[in-house]
């Protein structure tokens, strides 16, 4: 018997179509050069700019895989964002004023990260021990984090100049962006956790069928916390990357909507909303495409109100090309031809 | 009598395994007619194809002689054939007046008449002999009385074809009678009605012809005068027979460690005052009707319901605040009666589904790695009889028997001190049935304990070595040794002395 192919697989199709029109029809866009020690080219481009979401949806994958989803990775974002600017600009009357981080780059960061598993750990509180329905619960933080984030920067973006935290967001180490490095090194830590550990069983359990993983054993409620602390902590390292990139920190606007990019490059990837199955590989697919499209349309000119429109049909090609119809028909047709 | 459906060789394929292979049969109206199979025979594949769930890939469907196409539920059910499923399948969140009008509502300028809707209800519900309101809520009801809703919607279709998939699988005796004489009656009216069943009996006592499908193929047509017991189990096993009522005694455990006791445990408004010890390598039975608190027992034991009364004590450590997960790693196992919503995880691999208790029992960490798990499926697909034999394949895929061999691979791996199994041979056939108590036998030897609850008395008598029956939510009785006979359980049951 024929395997079945990956949940990825068209995921994977969608991306190197994509990139063999690229490189077909868009000119420079193989091109790469180094220049002051760092790889540059629109290859790089979209691996740098994929990283927030990846990052994003790194954490998503694994709260879509419980059969949740979390909505306020956006605001998260603008809080870890806002935490991280305060700590480094100091702004007159801002309540982090009391925390003495000094300049240090990694307390900084230590103490955005620690902001994004506040939040993660408060949604998970709301899903795995109110039992509150996800999306209801994230929604809170979704609309009420912006606002936290404005209470913390008076309703100010802020600047700042710190090259060392400017480095996570735009500097190089070894030709590759930093965010690359970062978001990839995110993956690899998450898929050793989900894959050579069984946890990535029990989330999968958890979203299959709730009550046969609590009968056989498993801490559900334990696994949603975690799962939506991870998706927090994402979210933080997300939007330091985001601040530091343009050394500043807008409450209002960091990370607006990049939840919803988040969903679609996990669903995208092969990951079903319903739970069970999930696939980091998947993920990073997902995640790589949602930008190649945007960076295609952006460099063949295309105007940006036409560029969403272009975006959601490939998403929506994509998404029924692995919808179980479509891929019953799929097999149904492979099987058909193996008789004849 | 004239065919009022048949089929003109029905053939299915699923990823080119070949379920069903051209297969004839004929139902005539005012007939009820068994059709019977061991798992994975195809007689759920069939009827799917006869509801339109699935579409047959050559063959013709015939309806009252005519060629008719069946490409979905709502065809089938244009066509007079109603469906009751194995499992049960009602909308919990909605009424029972609503599960039964629901797509066919009467409907006037303000929408649905809910009036005329319950009162329509009310009367499908007569029919099938049930005293219910028809706006209690579904989820209230008891398993067995959604199903008799379920068989309320179906004759509210005005269906010509009533397909019973497993009716009974759920309902206690006095219900079976019920459902036996809503079937006569229905007969006499002329429907035609397709039975599937796992209960030798019910067969006999209802059915004027029996189809045996065997390994996607149709081992013949009889009336049931013609095919006796030994004979029908021989074609569905397609050999001779071993004997049925499995004659070997109860294995006598060696005096034993107490593994668990409970005292005077209980739940408000769920069971009471429930005492038992078990030992090791012991099989303890629990018998009664359905909702006379089997289940419910086994539930305070395993720490899924709290317990508001009486203590439990595991290997003479009283246990405070149970739950699922401290249970299991205390030697616990629960195989649930509920397959569908408490036991498979239908998106998983076989493989996952088996190991999935035995990792939680070494927690999360320590990963049980790839070649380990393939050995243990191997092994647990080998002994149980798995098919088909693809640790990869997802559950959902296999038939329901053997979704519950895979059930019972994941807590036999689990290696479990206590394992309660709750209805394990439930929907599944006499081969695999046999195969299980001998295999709680030969457990038995090693030292595991049993907590068997099952609504075959037959079964629960050839493996407990103690029997407490259940009534009214109440230990009534406890048999041993001589004592443990179907006869004297049914005495217990009914109070009689």
């Amino acid at each position: 018997m024929k395997r079945d192919l990956p949940s990825w697989a068209w995921a994977l199709a969608a991306f190197v179509l994509l990139l063999l029109f690229n490189l077909a029809f868009t000119p420079g866009f193989a091109h790469v050069e180094i220049r002051d020690g760092r790889l540059f080219g629109s290859l790089v481009d979209v691996a740098n700019r994929a990283a927030p979401t990846l990052l994003l949806a790194i954490g998503m994958t694994l709260v879509i895989g419980t059969g949740g989803v979390d909505l306020s990775v956006g605001a998260v974002m603008a809080i870890a964002g806002t935490v991280a600017a305060c700590l480094v600009a100091r702004p007159t009357n801002c309540p982090l004023n009391a925390i003495p981080t000094g300049k240090s780059v990694p307390a900084v960061a230590g103490f955005a990260g620690l902001a994004g598993l506040l939040c993660g750990l408060f949604n998970g509180f709301l899903v795995a021990v109110v039992e509150i329905q996800p999306i209801v619960a994230t929604l809170l933080l979704m609309v009420a984090g912006r606002g936290v984030a404005q209470l913390l920067s008076s309703g100010q973006i802020i600047t700042f100049d710190s090259p060392q935290l400017a480095f996570v967001g735009s500097g190089s180490l070894l030709y590759l962006p930093t965010p690359v490095w970062i978001s990839l090194s995110v993956l690899l830590l998450v898929a050793v956790l989900a894959r050579r550990t069984a946890f990535g069983l029990f989330v999968e359990a958890t979203g299959s069928n709730l009550v046969a993983a609590r009968f056989a054993g498993i801490d559900s409620r334990g696994i949603k916390l975690i799962v939506y602390a991870v998706s927090g902590v994402c979210a933080a390292i997300a939007g330091l990357i985001v601040a530091a990139d343009i050394k500043a920190a807008d409450a209002n606007n960091a990370g607006l909507y990049m939840e919803l990019d988040a969903i679609l490059a996990v669903s995208v990837g092969g990951t079903a909303l319903t739970g069970g199955r999930f696939s980091l590989v998947g993920t990073l697919l997902g995640a790589l495409l949602m930008q190649s499209v945007t960076t295609t349309i952006l460099t063949r000119g295309v105007a940006p109100e036409i560029a969403l429109i272009v975006k959601s049909a490939i998403v929506v090609v994509v998404c029924v090309l692995q919808s179980s119809v479509v891929q019953s028909e799929i097999a149904r047709r492979r099987m058909a031809r193996g008789a004849a | 009598m004239s065919a009022c459906l048949s089929t003109e060789r029905i053939s299915k394929s699923f990823l080119g395994n070949r379920v069903l292979d051209a297969i004839d049969f004929e139902l005539r109206a005012g007939e009820i007619h068994a059709l019977m199979g061991e798992n994975g025979a195809g007689k759920s594949t069939l009827i799917k194809i006869l509801t339109g769930v699935y579409q047959a890939d050559s063959g013709a469907i015939l309806r009252d002689g005519k060629p008719v196409v069946i490409g979905s539920p709502a065809d089938a059910v244009a066509h007079g054939i109603s469906t009751v499923y194995q499992e049960v399948n009602v909308l919990p969140n909605l009424t029972v007046g609503e599960n039964i009008c629901i797509r066919r509502e009467p409907r006037g300028p303000f929408g649905i008449r809910w009036k005329q809707l319950n009162e329509r209800a009310a009367t499908a519900l007569d029919r099938v002999g049930l005293n219910l309101d028809p706006q209690t809520p579904i989820r209230s009801c008891s398993i067995a009385v959604q199903q008799m809703v379920a068989i309320a919607r179906a004759l509210d279709i005005s269906a010509k074809i009533l397909v019973l998939d497993e009716p009974t699988s759920s309902l206690d005796e006095k219900e079976v009678r019920r459902l036996f004489d809503l079937m006569e009656r229905l007969k006499e009216e002329g429907l035609g009605i397709i039975f599937v069943t796992h209960f030798l009996d019910q067969v006999y006592e209802t059915s004027g012809r029996i189809t045996v499908l065997r390994n996607g193929v149709r081992a013949g047509t009889w009336t049931t005068q013609e095919l006796g017991r030994e004979a029908l189990i021989n074609q569905m096993l397609g050999r001779e027979g071993q004997s049925l009522a499995s004659e070997a005694k109860p294995v006598t455990p060696k005096a034993g460690r107490t593994v668990v006791s409970t005292h005077g445990l209980g739940r408000k408004g769920s069971v009471n005052n429930i005492s038992l010890e078990i030992t090791k390598g012991e099989v303890v039975g629990l018998a009664g009707l359905l909702g006379s608190g089997r289940t419910e027992s086994a539930h305070l034991i395993y720490g899924i319901d709290a317990a508001t009364t009486g203590s439990l004590t595991l290997d003479g450590k009283p246990v405070d605040r149970p739950t699922p997960k401290s249970q299991m790693r205390r030697g616990i196992g629960y195989c649930s009666e509920d397959r569908k919503a408490e036991g498979i995880l239908p998106e998983l691999s076989v493989r996952e589904n088996i190991i999935l208790a035995l990792q939680a029992k070494r927690g999360w960490l320590r990963r049980i790695d790839t070649a380990t798990q393939t050995k243990i499926g191997e092994q647990y697909i080998k002994s149980l009889n798995i098919r088909p034999p693809d640790l990869d394949r997802p559950i959902s895929l296999l038939s329901g028997g053997n979704q519950q061999k895979v059930l019972l691979a994941r807590w036999l791996a689990a290696d479990p001190e206590l394992l309660i199994l709750d209805e394990p041979t439930r929907g599944i056939d006499i081969g695999a049935k046999v195969e299980i108590l001998e295999m709680i036998k030969r457990l038995q030897a090693e030292g595991m304990a049993f907590l068997f609850i099952s609504s075959e008395l037959a079964e629960t008598v050839s493996v407990a070595n103690r029997v407490l029956v259940l009534r009214d939510r109440s230990v009534v009785a406890e048999l041993t040794g001589e004592q443990i006979s179907e006869a004297e359980i049914v005495r217990s049951i009914a109070g009689s002395e």
